[in-house]
Protein backbone atom coordinates (compact mmCIF):
# COMPACT_ATOMS: atom_id res chain seq x y z
CA UNK A 1 0.00 0.00 0.00
CA UNK A 2 1.16 3.51 -0.77
CA UNK A 3 1.86 5.49 2.37
CA UNK A 4 1.27 9.18 2.99
CA UNK A 5 4.31 11.21 3.73
CA UNK A 6 4.22 12.23 7.37
CA UNK A 7 6.26 15.38 7.52
CA UNK A 8 7.67 16.46 10.85
CA UNK A 9 7.11 20.13 10.21
CA UNK A 10 3.36 19.60 10.06
CA UNK A 11 3.33 18.21 13.57
CA UNK A 12 5.48 20.59 15.54
CA UNK A 13 4.27 21.41 19.03
CA UNK A 14 0.68 20.37 18.64
CA UNK A 15 -1.14 18.00 20.96
CA UNK A 16 -1.15 14.27 20.38
CA UNK A 17 -4.85 14.21 19.62
CA UNK A 18 -4.46 17.09 17.14
CA UNK A 19 -1.81 15.03 15.42
CA UNK A 20 -4.13 12.04 15.53
CA UNK A 21 -6.98 13.97 13.92
CA UNK A 22 -4.76 15.37 11.21
CA UNK A 23 -3.20 12.02 10.37
CA UNK A 24 -6.58 10.33 10.29
CA UNK A 25 -7.71 12.59 7.44
CA UNK A 26 -4.50 11.88 5.50
CA UNK A 27 -5.00 8.16 6.02
CA UNK A 28 -8.67 8.36 5.12
CA UNK A 29 -7.67 9.52 1.64
CA UNK A 30 -5.33 6.56 1.22
CA UNK A 31 -7.25 3.73 2.88
CA UNK A 32 -10.85 3.46 1.70
CA UNK A 33 -11.64 0.74 4.26
CA UNK A 34 -11.07 3.20 7.10
CA UNK A 35 -14.22 4.09 9.09
CA UNK A 36 -14.37 6.27 12.17
CA UNK A 37 -16.53 5.38 15.16
CA UNK A 38 -17.18 7.75 18.03
CA UNK A 39 -19.21 7.91 21.20
CA UNK A 40 -20.28 11.55 21.42
CA UNK A 41 -16.69 12.70 21.76
CA UNK A 42 -15.55 13.04 18.14
CA UNK A 43 -14.82 16.70 18.85
CA UNK A 44 -12.62 16.17 21.86
CA UNK A 45 -10.91 13.08 20.45
CA UNK A 46 -10.24 15.15 17.30
CA UNK A 47 -12.05 12.83 14.94
CA UNK A 48 -14.15 15.79 13.76
CA UNK A 49 -11.91 16.64 10.80
CA UNK A 50 -12.29 13.12 9.44
CA UNK A 51 -16.04 13.27 10.12
CA UNK A 52 -16.26 16.47 8.09
CA UNK A 53 -14.19 15.12 5.21
CA UNK A 54 -15.80 11.63 5.21
CA UNK A 55 -19.30 11.91 6.68
CA UNK A 56 -20.41 8.63 5.05
CA UNK A 57 -17.58 6.81 6.79
CA UNK A 58 -18.18 8.25 10.25
CA UNK A 59 -20.57 6.75 12.81
CA UNK A 60 -21.47 8.29 16.12
CA UNK A 61 -22.98 5.91 18.65
CA UNK A 62 -23.88 8.46 21.27
CA UNK A 63 -22.71 7.87 24.80
CA UNK A 64 -22.55 4.10 24.32
CA UNK A 65 -18.94 2.95 24.24
CA UNK A 66 -19.81 -0.70 24.67
CA UNK A 67 -22.05 -0.66 21.63
CA UNK A 68 -19.38 1.22 19.69
CA UNK A 69 -16.70 -1.39 20.43
CA UNK A 70 -18.96 -4.35 19.58
CA UNK A 71 -20.07 -2.57 16.41
CA UNK A 72 -16.39 -2.04 15.53
CA UNK A 73 -16.02 -5.82 15.62
CA UNK A 74 -18.96 -6.10 13.22
CA UNK A 75 -17.39 -3.58 10.83
CA UNK A 76 -14.09 -5.46 10.92
CA UNK A 77 -15.73 -8.79 10.02
CA UNK A 78 -17.01 -7.06 6.87
CA UNK A 79 -13.54 -5.92 5.80
CA UNK A 80 -13.56 -2.39 7.19
CA UNK A 81 -10.78 -0.96 9.33
CA UNK A 82 -12.67 0.70 12.17
CA UNK A 83 -11.02 3.42 14.19
CA UNK A 84 -12.92 3.40 17.48
CA UNK A 85 -12.29 6.57 19.45
CA UNK A 86 -13.07 7.43 23.05
CA UNK A 87 -11.43 8.56 26.26
CA UNK A 88 -9.02 5.86 27.37
CA UNK A 89 -10.77 5.06 30.61
CA UNK A 90 -13.98 4.34 28.72
CA UNK A 91 -12.36 2.03 26.18
CA UNK A 92 -10.35 0.16 28.79
CA UNK A 93 -12.91 -0.03 31.56
CA UNK A 94 -16.46 0.73 30.41
CA UNK A 95 -16.02 -1.35 27.27
CA UNK A 96 -13.40 -3.67 28.73
CA UNK A 97 -15.21 -6.91 28.05
CA UNK A 98 -16.17 -5.84 24.53
CA UNK A 99 -12.50 -5.13 23.80
CA UNK A 100 -11.41 -8.48 25.18
CA UNK A 101 -14.21 -10.70 23.89
CA UNK A 102 -15.39 -9.04 20.66
CA UNK A 103 -12.07 -7.64 19.41
CA UNK A 104 -9.10 -9.49 20.91
CA UNK A 105 -10.48 -13.01 21.09
CA UNK A 106 -11.56 -13.13 17.42
CA UNK A 107 -8.39 -11.12 16.59
CA UNK A 108 -10.26 -8.52 14.56
CA UNK A 109 -8.61 -5.63 12.76
CA UNK A 110 -9.94 -2.86 15.01
CA UNK A 111 -7.93 0.19 16.04
CA UNK A 112 -8.78 1.44 19.50
CA UNK A 113 -7.72 5.06 19.71
CA UNK A 114 -7.70 6.10 23.35
CA UNK A 115 -7.36 9.80 24.09
CA UNK A 116 -7.07 11.78 27.34
CA UNK A 117 -4.99 9.03 28.92
CA UNK A 118 -2.94 9.22 32.10
CA UNK A 119 -3.63 12.42 34.01
CA UNK A 120 -4.62 14.40 30.92
CA UNK A 121 -7.85 15.32 32.66
CA UNK A 122 -6.18 16.02 35.96
CA UNK A 123 -8.84 18.35 37.30
CA UNK A 124 -11.48 15.87 36.19
CA UNK A 125 -10.65 13.72 39.17
CA UNK A 126 -10.48 9.97 39.43
CA UNK A 127 -13.55 9.34 37.25
CA UNK A 128 -11.64 10.86 34.33
CA UNK A 129 -8.11 9.71 35.12
CA UNK A 130 -6.88 6.92 32.89
CA UNK A 131 -4.15 5.28 34.91
CA UNK A 132 -5.01 1.58 34.79
CA UNK A 133 -5.59 1.09 31.06
CA UNK A 134 -2.22 -0.40 30.19
CA UNK A 135 -2.45 -2.96 32.99
CA UNK A 136 -5.89 -4.01 31.74
CA UNK A 137 -4.98 -4.02 28.06
CA UNK A 138 -1.68 -5.85 28.61
CA UNK A 139 -3.59 -8.85 29.88
CA UNK A 140 -5.40 -9.42 26.58
CA UNK A 141 -3.88 -11.85 24.08
CA UNK A 142 -3.64 -10.67 20.46
CA UNK A 143 -3.67 -6.99 21.44
CA UNK A 144 -0.83 -4.60 20.58
CA UNK A 145 -0.37 -1.50 22.74
CA UNK A 146 1.27 1.63 21.36
CA UNK A 147 1.83 4.88 23.27
CA UNK A 148 3.50 7.68 21.30
CA UNK A 149 5.24 10.56 23.02
CA UNK A 150 4.92 13.64 20.86
CA UNK A 151 2.86 14.85 17.96
CA UNK A 152 5.19 13.62 15.24
CA UNK A 153 5.41 10.24 16.84
CA UNK A 154 1.63 10.14 17.13
CA UNK A 155 1.32 10.80 13.41
CA UNK A 156 3.83 8.06 12.64
CA UNK A 157 2.18 5.70 15.11
CA UNK A 158 -1.33 6.27 13.73
CA UNK A 159 -0.06 5.58 10.23
CA UNK A 160 1.75 2.41 11.35
CA UNK A 161 -1.18 1.18 13.41
CA UNK A 162 -3.59 1.52 10.48
CA UNK A 163 -1.33 -0.59 8.25
CA UNK A 164 -0.61 -3.09 11.03
CA UNK A 165 -2.83 -6.18 10.92
CA UNK A 166 -4.83 -7.02 14.04
CA UNK A 167 -6.18 -5.20 17.05
CA UNK A 168 -4.24 -2.26 18.48
CA UNK A 169 -4.78 0.02 21.48
CA UNK A 170 -3.21 3.42 20.83
CA UNK A 171 -2.80 5.57 23.93
CA UNK A 172 -2.66 9.34 23.66
CA UNK A 173 -2.50 12.10 26.23
CA UNK A 174 -4.24 15.40 25.79
CA UNK A 175 -1.64 18.08 26.41
CA UNK A 176 0.73 19.77 24.05
CA UNK A 177 4.10 18.11 24.31
CA UNK A 178 7.24 19.68 22.86
CA UNK A 179 8.70 17.64 20.01
CA UNK A 180 11.22 15.18 21.34
CA UNK A 181 12.87 14.52 18.03
CA UNK A 182 14.98 17.09 16.24
CA UNK A 183 15.20 15.12 13.01
CA UNK A 184 13.22 12.51 11.18
CA UNK A 185 13.38 8.88 12.26
CA UNK A 186 11.85 5.51 11.57
CA UNK A 187 8.93 4.36 13.68
CA UNK A 188 8.31 0.65 13.84
CA UNK A 189 5.73 -1.05 16.07
CA UNK A 190 7.50 -3.30 18.59
CA UNK A 191 10.88 -1.67 18.12
CA UNK A 192 11.92 0.78 20.82
CA UNK A 193 14.02 3.85 20.08
CA UNK A 194 17.34 4.68 21.73
CA UNK A 195 17.16 8.40 22.49
CA UNK A 196 20.35 8.78 24.47
CA UNK A 197 23.39 6.59 24.84
CA UNK A 198 24.80 5.71 28.23
CA UNK A 199 26.11 2.77 30.21
CA UNK A 200 25.56 3.61 33.89
CA UNK A 201 21.81 3.16 34.06
CA UNK A 202 18.90 2.83 31.63
CA UNK A 203 15.73 4.89 31.86
CA UNK A 204 12.83 3.37 29.97
CA UNK A 205 9.73 5.51 29.45
CA UNK A 206 6.93 6.43 27.06
CA UNK A 207 4.48 9.26 26.62
CA UNK A 208 4.84 12.36 28.71
CA UNK A 209 7.31 10.67 31.08
CA UNK A 210 9.79 10.45 28.23
CA UNK A 211 10.18 14.22 28.43
CA UNK A 212 10.98 13.86 32.15
CA UNK A 213 13.37 11.00 31.42
CA UNK A 214 15.35 13.14 28.99
CA UNK A 215 15.48 16.03 31.48
CA UNK A 216 16.70 13.62 34.16
CA UNK A 217 19.43 12.25 31.87
CA UNK A 218 20.68 15.83 31.24
CA UNK A 219 21.01 16.47 34.95
CA UNK A 220 22.60 13.08 35.62
CA UNK A 221 25.17 13.71 32.88
CA UNK A 222 26.32 16.84 34.74
CA UNK A 223 27.05 14.58 37.69
CA UNK A 224 28.94 12.22 35.43
CA UNK A 225 26.23 9.59 35.33
CA UNK A 226 25.55 8.52 31.78
CA UNK A 227 21.95 7.36 31.51
CA UNK A 228 20.70 5.47 28.51
CA UNK A 229 17.19 6.62 27.56
CA UNK A 230 14.85 4.32 25.67
CA UNK A 231 11.51 5.33 24.18
CA UNK A 232 9.36 2.23 24.71
CA UNK A 233 6.51 3.38 22.50
CA UNK A 234 5.21 -0.16 22.06
CA UNK A 235 4.34 -1.67 25.39
CA UNK A 236 3.04 -4.92 23.95
CA UNK A 237 4.71 -6.80 22.41
CA UNK A 238 7.60 -5.25 24.30
CA UNK A 239 11.06 -4.92 22.76
CA UNK A 240 12.81 -7.71 24.67
CA UNK A 241 16.12 -7.34 22.87
CA UNK A 242 16.49 -3.69 23.83
CA UNK A 243 15.64 -4.49 27.47
CA UNK A 244 18.08 -7.39 27.68
CA UNK A 245 20.84 -5.26 26.13
CA UNK A 246 20.06 -2.46 28.56
CA UNK A 247 20.20 -4.85 31.50
CA UNK A 248 23.46 -6.45 30.44
CA UNK A 249 25.19 -3.24 29.36
CA UNK A 250 24.03 -0.81 32.04
CA UNK A 251 23.20 -3.18 34.93
CA UNK A 252 20.36 -1.07 36.35
CA UNK A 253 16.98 0.14 35.09
CA UNK A 254 14.47 2.84 35.99
CA UNK A 255 11.06 2.79 34.32
CA UNK A 256 8.80 5.83 34.22
CA UNK A 257 5.14 5.91 33.29
CA UNK A 258 2.08 8.05 33.84
CA UNK A 259 0.13 5.00 34.96
CA UNK A 260 -0.17 2.84 38.04
CA UNK A 261 2.97 0.82 38.76
CA UNK A 262 0.72 -2.24 39.04
CA UNK A 263 0.76 -3.96 35.69
CA UNK A 264 2.24 -1.16 33.64
CA UNK A 265 5.48 -0.61 31.73
CA UNK A 266 7.63 -1.25 34.80
CA UNK A 267 6.22 -4.70 35.33
CA UNK A 268 6.47 -5.47 31.63
CA UNK A 269 10.16 -4.58 31.69
CA UNK A 270 10.72 -6.45 34.95
CA UNK A 271 9.07 -9.48 33.40
CA UNK A 272 11.75 -9.51 30.71
CA UNK A 273 14.72 -8.80 32.97
CA UNK A 274 13.72 -11.30 35.64
CA UNK A 275 13.48 -14.06 33.04
CA UNK A 276 16.51 -13.19 30.92
CA UNK A 277 18.92 -10.89 32.78
CA UNK A 278 18.00 -9.94 36.35
CA UNK A 279 19.18 -6.47 37.38
CA UNK A 280 17.91 -3.98 39.97
CA UNK A 281 14.92 -2.05 38.68
CA UNK A 282 12.91 0.83 40.14
CA UNK A 283 9.48 1.75 38.85
CA UNK A 284 8.40 5.39 38.75
CA UNK A 285 4.65 5.62 38.40
CA UNK A 286 1.48 6.03 40.41
CA UNK A 287 1.96 4.09 43.65
CA UNK A 288 -1.24 2.10 44.11
CA UNK A 289 -3.35 5.15 44.88
CA UNK A 290 -6.12 7.24 43.37
CA UNK A 291 -4.67 10.56 42.37
CA UNK A 292 -6.91 13.35 43.66
CA UNK A 293 -7.58 16.60 41.85
CA UNK A 294 -5.32 19.37 40.73
CA UNK A 295 -3.71 20.95 37.70
CA UNK A 296 -1.85 18.46 35.53
CA UNK A 297 1.66 19.50 36.53
CA UNK A 298 0.82 19.94 40.19
CA UNK A 299 -0.70 16.50 40.31
CA UNK A 300 2.29 14.92 38.58
CA UNK A 301 4.60 16.61 41.04
CA UNK A 302 2.55 15.40 43.99
CA UNK A 303 2.64 11.86 42.66
CA UNK A 304 6.36 11.93 41.89
CA UNK A 305 5.99 11.72 38.13
CA UNK A 306 8.93 14.07 37.60
CA UNK A 307 12.50 14.23 36.35
CA UNK A 308 13.52 14.68 39.99
CA UNK A 309 12.05 11.30 40.94
CA UNK A 310 13.80 9.67 38.00
CA UNK A 311 17.12 11.24 39.04
CA UNK A 312 16.77 9.96 42.60
CA UNK A 313 15.71 6.50 41.46
CA UNK A 314 18.62 6.34 39.02
CA UNK A 315 21.14 7.10 41.73
CA UNK A 316 19.54 4.60 44.05
CA UNK A 317 19.34 1.82 41.48
CA UNK A 318 23.01 2.30 40.56
CA UNK A 319 23.93 1.70 44.22
CA UNK A 320 21.91 -1.51 44.12
CA UNK A 321 24.05 -2.98 41.31
CA UNK A 322 25.87 -6.10 42.40
CA UNK B 1 -29.45 -25.65 -2.40
CA UNK B 2 -33.18 -25.87 -2.83
CA UNK B 3 -35.05 -23.96 -0.13
CA UNK B 4 -37.00 -26.39 2.05
CA UNK B 5 -40.72 -25.84 2.53
CA UNK B 6 -42.30 -25.87 5.97
CA UNK B 7 -43.06 -29.62 5.99
CA UNK B 8 -39.51 -30.42 4.95
CA UNK B 9 -38.17 -27.98 7.53
CA UNK B 10 -40.10 -29.72 10.30
CA UNK B 11 -38.41 -33.01 9.38
CA UNK B 12 -35.07 -31.32 9.10
CA UNK B 13 -35.45 -29.78 12.56
CA UNK B 14 -36.26 -33.20 14.03
CA UNK B 15 -33.17 -34.64 12.37
CA UNK B 16 -30.99 -31.86 13.78
CA UNK B 17 -32.56 -32.22 17.23
CA UNK B 18 -31.38 -35.83 17.11
CA UNK B 19 -27.86 -34.73 16.15
CA UNK B 20 -27.93 -32.21 18.99
CA UNK B 21 -29.02 -34.77 21.59
CA UNK B 22 -26.45 -37.34 20.49
CA UNK B 23 -23.73 -34.68 20.58
CA UNK B 24 -24.71 -33.53 24.08
CA UNK B 25 -24.88 -37.14 25.24
CA UNK B 26 -21.35 -37.82 23.98
CA UNK B 27 -20.10 -34.61 25.59
CA UNK B 28 -21.65 -35.54 28.94
CA UNK B 29 -23.98 -32.55 29.07
CA UNK B 30 -24.88 -29.33 27.29
CA UNK B 31 -27.19 -26.34 27.00
CA UNK B 32 -30.04 -28.51 25.93
CA UNK B 33 -33.07 -26.36 26.85
CA UNK B 34 -32.22 -23.23 24.86
CA UNK B 35 -30.69 -25.17 21.99
CA UNK B 36 -34.02 -26.94 21.45
CA UNK B 37 -36.17 -23.84 21.90
CA UNK B 38 -34.24 -22.03 19.14
CA UNK B 39 -33.92 -25.07 16.85
CA UNK B 40 -36.90 -24.48 14.58
CA UNK B 41 -35.94 -20.85 13.95
CA UNK B 42 -32.30 -21.72 13.22
CA UNK B 43 -33.37 -24.55 10.90
CA UNK B 44 -35.72 -22.26 8.98
CA UNK B 45 -32.99 -19.65 8.61
CA UNK B 46 -30.28 -22.03 7.40
CA UNK B 47 -32.47 -24.14 5.11
CA UNK B 48 -34.74 -21.51 3.63
CA UNK B 49 -34.05 -17.88 4.48
CA UNK B 50 -30.31 -17.13 4.59
CA UNK B 51 -28.34 -16.34 1.44
CA UNK B 52 -25.28 -18.46 2.24
CA UNK B 53 -23.10 -21.02 0.51
CA UNK B 54 -21.19 -23.59 2.58
CA UNK B 55 -18.81 -24.06 -0.35
CA UNK B 56 -18.03 -20.34 -0.36
CA UNK B 57 -18.57 -19.40 3.29
CA UNK B 58 -16.91 -15.97 3.00
CA UNK B 59 -18.72 -14.67 -0.10
CA UNK B 60 -19.10 -10.98 0.44
CA UNK B 61 -22.79 -10.58 -0.27
CA UNK B 62 -23.90 -13.36 2.09
CA UNK B 63 -26.40 -12.88 4.88
CA UNK B 64 -24.99 -12.95 8.39
CA UNK B 65 -26.33 -14.87 11.35
CA UNK B 66 -25.03 -14.08 14.83
CA UNK B 67 -25.86 -16.48 17.63
CA UNK B 68 -25.79 -13.80 20.31
CA UNK B 69 -27.02 -16.33 22.87
CA UNK B 70 -23.81 -18.25 22.30
CA UNK B 71 -24.69 -21.03 24.73
CA UNK B 72 -27.22 -22.29 22.21
CA UNK B 73 -24.19 -23.54 20.26
CA UNK B 74 -25.21 -27.10 21.06
CA UNK B 75 -28.11 -26.48 18.70
CA UNK B 76 -26.31 -24.17 16.27
CA UNK B 77 -23.31 -26.36 15.53
CA UNK B 78 -25.39 -29.34 14.39
CA UNK B 79 -27.36 -26.93 12.16
CA UNK B 80 -24.12 -25.79 10.50
CA UNK B 81 -22.98 -29.41 10.14
CA UNK B 82 -26.26 -30.52 8.59
CA UNK B 83 -26.12 -27.52 6.23
CA UNK B 84 -22.74 -28.77 5.00
CA UNK B 85 -20.25 -26.31 6.49
CA UNK B 86 -18.18 -29.18 7.90
CA UNK B 87 -18.22 -32.93 8.38
CA UNK B 88 -20.86 -34.17 10.81
CA UNK B 89 -18.38 -36.62 12.29
CA UNK B 90 -16.68 -33.65 13.91
CA UNK B 91 -19.69 -33.21 16.20
CA UNK B 92 -18.41 -36.10 18.30
CA UNK B 93 -15.50 -33.90 19.40
CA UNK B 94 -17.79 -31.31 21.06
CA UNK B 95 -16.19 -29.98 24.29
CA UNK B 96 -13.17 -32.27 23.84
CA UNK B 97 -9.57 -31.05 23.98
CA UNK B 98 -8.63 -29.21 20.76
CA UNK B 99 -12.13 -29.56 19.32
CA UNK B 100 -13.26 -26.64 17.15
CA UNK B 101 -16.44 -26.62 19.24
CA UNK B 102 -17.34 -26.06 22.83
CA UNK B 103 -20.21 -24.57 24.73
CA UNK B 104 -19.81 -21.26 22.90
CA UNK B 105 -18.89 -20.83 19.21
CA UNK B 106 -15.54 -19.51 17.93
CA UNK B 107 -15.69 -17.80 14.52
CA UNK B 108 -12.07 -18.59 13.80
CA UNK B 109 -12.56 -22.32 14.28
CA UNK B 110 -16.00 -23.01 12.83
CA UNK B 111 -16.74 -22.58 9.15
CA UNK B 112 -19.95 -20.61 8.70
CA UNK B 113 -19.81 -19.01 12.15
CA UNK B 114 -19.84 -15.23 11.76
CA UNK B 115 -18.99 -14.12 15.29
CA UNK B 116 -17.50 -15.59 18.45
CA UNK B 117 -20.15 -15.31 21.10
CA UNK B 118 -20.96 -16.54 24.57
CA UNK B 119 -21.00 -13.49 26.78
CA UNK B 120 -24.58 -12.29 26.56
CA UNK B 121 -25.65 -8.93 25.22
CA UNK B 122 -22.87 -8.45 22.64
CA UNK B 123 -24.38 -9.83 19.46
CA UNK B 124 -26.90 -7.13 18.62
CA UNK B 125 -24.26 -4.38 18.72
CA UNK B 126 -21.93 -6.50 16.57
CA UNK B 127 -24.87 -6.89 14.20
CA UNK B 128 -25.31 -3.09 14.11
CA UNK B 129 -21.70 -2.79 12.92
CA UNK B 130 -22.18 -5.48 10.27
CA UNK B 131 -25.45 -3.99 9.04
CA UNK B 132 -23.86 -0.53 8.73
CA UNK B 133 -20.80 -1.91 6.91
CA UNK B 134 -22.87 -4.00 4.48
CA UNK B 135 -25.21 -1.11 3.71
CA UNK B 136 -22.22 1.19 3.10
CA UNK B 137 -21.01 -1.20 0.43
CA UNK B 138 -24.52 -1.49 -1.08
CA UNK B 139 -24.89 -5.21 -0.45
CA UNK B 140 -28.43 -6.52 -0.07
CA UNK B 141 -27.23 -8.78 2.74
CA UNK B 142 -29.25 -8.96 5.92
CA UNK B 143 -27.99 -9.52 9.44
CA UNK B 144 -29.93 -11.84 11.77
CA UNK B 145 -29.17 -11.83 15.48
CA UNK B 146 -30.65 -14.50 17.73
CA UNK B 147 -30.88 -13.56 21.40
CA UNK B 148 -32.15 -15.39 24.43
CA UNK B 149 -34.97 -13.82 26.41
CA UNK B 150 -32.96 -13.45 29.63
CA UNK B 151 -30.16 -11.99 27.52
CA UNK B 152 -32.12 -8.83 26.87
CA UNK B 153 -31.72 -7.93 30.56
CA UNK B 154 -28.26 -6.77 29.47
CA UNK B 155 -28.03 -3.00 29.01
CA UNK B 156 -25.90 -3.27 25.88
CA UNK B 157 -28.86 -4.82 24.04
CA UNK B 158 -30.70 -1.53 24.50
CA UNK B 159 -27.71 0.57 23.45
CA UNK B 160 -27.72 -1.42 20.24
CA UNK B 161 -31.51 -1.18 19.95
CA UNK B 162 -31.20 2.62 20.02
CA UNK B 163 -28.34 2.58 17.53
CA UNK B 164 -30.12 0.31 15.05
CA UNK B 165 -33.21 2.49 15.00
CA UNK B 166 -31.17 5.70 14.81
CA UNK B 167 -29.33 4.39 11.75
CA UNK B 168 -32.52 3.00 10.13
CA UNK B 169 -31.06 -0.47 9.86
CA UNK B 170 -33.78 -2.14 7.80
CA UNK B 171 -31.24 -4.89 7.12
CA UNK B 172 -30.96 -5.90 10.79
CA UNK B 173 -33.34 -8.52 12.17
CA UNK B 174 -33.29 -9.50 15.83
CA UNK B 175 -34.96 -12.63 17.11
CA UNK B 176 -35.79 -13.11 20.77
CA UNK B 177 -36.11 -16.79 21.72
CA UNK B 178 -38.79 -16.17 24.33
CA UNK B 179 -38.88 -19.52 26.13
CA UNK B 180 -39.81 -17.77 29.41
CA UNK B 181 -36.98 -19.34 31.37
CA UNK B 182 -33.62 -18.02 32.48
CA UNK B 183 -31.00 -19.81 34.52
CA UNK B 184 -32.28 -19.10 38.03
CA UNK B 185 -35.96 -19.50 37.31
CA UNK B 186 -38.93 -18.27 35.29
CA UNK B 187 -38.28 -15.01 33.44
CA UNK B 188 -41.27 -13.39 35.12
CA UNK B 189 -39.81 -14.13 38.54
CA UNK B 190 -36.18 -13.28 37.83
CA UNK B 191 -36.61 -10.17 35.66
CA UNK B 192 -39.82 -9.55 33.83
CA UNK B 193 -39.54 -8.46 30.20
CA UNK B 194 -43.12 -7.33 29.83
CA UNK B 195 -44.45 -5.45 28.06
CA UNK B 196 -41.82 -6.84 25.69
CA UNK B 197 -43.42 -5.72 22.43
CA UNK B 198 -43.96 -2.17 23.69
CA UNK B 199 -40.34 -1.92 24.77
CA UNK B 200 -39.05 -2.66 21.28
CA UNK B 201 -41.73 -0.53 19.62
CA UNK B 202 -40.79 2.44 21.77
CA UNK B 203 -37.18 1.99 20.68
CA UNK B 204 -38.27 2.41 17.06
CA UNK B 205 -38.36 -1.20 15.89
CA UNK B 206 -40.92 -3.07 13.84
CA UNK B 207 -42.15 -5.81 16.15
CA UNK B 208 -43.48 -9.20 15.01
CA UNK B 209 -44.76 -11.95 17.25
CA UNK B 210 -44.79 -15.61 16.25
CA UNK B 211 -44.98 -19.15 17.56
CA UNK B 212 -41.32 -20.11 17.28
CA UNK B 213 -42.16 -23.74 16.71
CA UNK B 214 -44.55 -23.25 13.80
CA UNK B 215 -42.57 -23.45 10.57
CA UNK B 216 -45.12 -21.76 8.35
CA UNK B 217 -45.37 -18.85 10.80
CA UNK B 218 -41.58 -18.63 10.95
CA UNK B 219 -41.22 -18.55 7.16
CA UNK B 220 -44.05 -16.07 6.79
CA UNK B 221 -42.54 -13.62 9.23
CA UNK B 222 -39.05 -13.76 7.70
CA UNK B 223 -40.40 -13.44 4.18
CA UNK B 224 -42.61 -10.53 5.16
CA UNK B 225 -39.85 -8.21 6.35
CA UNK B 226 -39.79 -5.09 4.24
CA UNK B 227 -36.75 -3.01 3.51
CA UNK B 228 -38.87 0.05 2.75
CA UNK B 229 -39.91 0.61 6.34
CA UNK B 230 -36.39 1.84 7.11
CA UNK B 231 -36.68 0.23 10.52
CA UNK B 232 -34.98 -2.73 12.13
CA UNK B 233 -37.24 -5.69 12.87
CA UNK B 234 -37.48 -7.76 16.01
CA UNK B 235 -39.25 -11.08 16.02
CA UNK B 236 -40.49 -12.13 19.43
CA UNK B 237 -40.70 -15.90 19.13
CA UNK B 238 -42.76 -17.66 21.77
CA UNK B 239 -40.96 -20.92 22.33
CA UNK B 240 -40.68 -23.78 24.79
CA UNK B 241 -37.47 -24.54 26.58
CA UNK B 242 -36.42 -28.11 25.74
CA UNK B 243 -39.02 -28.31 22.94
CA UNK B 244 -39.45 -31.85 21.61
CA UNK B 245 -38.71 -33.71 24.85
CA UNK B 246 -41.88 -33.70 26.95
CA UNK B 247 -40.12 -34.70 30.18
CA UNK B 248 -38.02 -31.51 30.19
CA UNK B 249 -40.19 -29.04 28.28
CA UNK B 250 -40.72 -25.69 29.98
CA UNK B 251 -38.52 -26.53 32.96
CA UNK B 252 -35.91 -23.86 33.69
CA UNK B 253 -33.65 -26.45 35.32
CA UNK B 254 -32.85 -27.71 31.83
CA UNK B 255 -30.74 -24.68 30.92
CA UNK B 256 -27.85 -27.13 31.01
CA UNK B 257 -28.08 -30.85 31.52
CA UNK B 258 -27.76 -34.43 30.37
CA UNK B 259 -30.71 -36.67 29.58
CA UNK B 260 -30.81 -39.97 31.42
CA UNK B 261 -30.98 -43.18 29.39
CA UNK B 262 -34.73 -43.47 29.48
CA UNK B 263 -35.20 -39.82 28.44
CA UNK B 264 -32.72 -40.22 25.61
CA UNK B 265 -34.28 -43.44 24.29
CA UNK B 266 -37.70 -41.85 24.45
CA UNK B 267 -36.51 -38.68 22.70
CA UNK B 268 -34.81 -40.70 19.95
CA UNK B 269 -37.98 -42.67 19.36
CA UNK B 270 -40.19 -39.57 19.19
CA UNK B 271 -37.88 -37.67 16.90
CA UNK B 272 -37.29 -40.63 14.57
CA UNK B 273 -41.03 -41.00 14.15
CA UNK B 274 -41.12 -37.47 12.74
CA UNK B 275 -38.44 -38.04 10.10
Amino acid sequence: MEKPNISMKDFENISLREAFGKTLVLMGEKVPELVLLGADALGSTRGAAFAKRFPQRTFNFGIAEQEMISAAAGFATCGKIPIATAYGFLISMRACEQVRTDICYPNLNVKLMATHTGLSMATGGTTHHCTEDIAIMRSFANLTIVAPSDATETAKAVESVIYYPGPVYLRMGRGEIPNIYSRDYKFEIGKSILLRKGNDVTIIAFGIMLVEALKAAEVLAKENIQARVINMHTIKPIDKDAIISAASETGAIVTAEEHTINGGLGEAVAGVTSAFYPVPLIRIGIQDTFCGIGPENGLRKKLGLTAQSIIQASKKVILMKK
Amino acid sequence: MKRLNSKELEKKASKIRLLCLEMIDKAGGGHIGGSLSAMDIMTALYFNILNIDPKNPKKKDRDRFILSAGHKAAGYIPVLAERGFFNKELLATFNKLDSPFGMHPDMNKISGCEMSTGSLGHGLAVGVGMALALRMDSYNSRVFVLMGDGEIDEGTVWEAAMGAAHYHLYNLIAIVDYNKCSMDGAIDEIMSLEPIEDKWKSFGWTVKRINGHNMSEILKVFNGIQKETGRPTVIIADTIKGQGIPSIEGDYHWHYGLLNNKQLLDARKRLKEKL
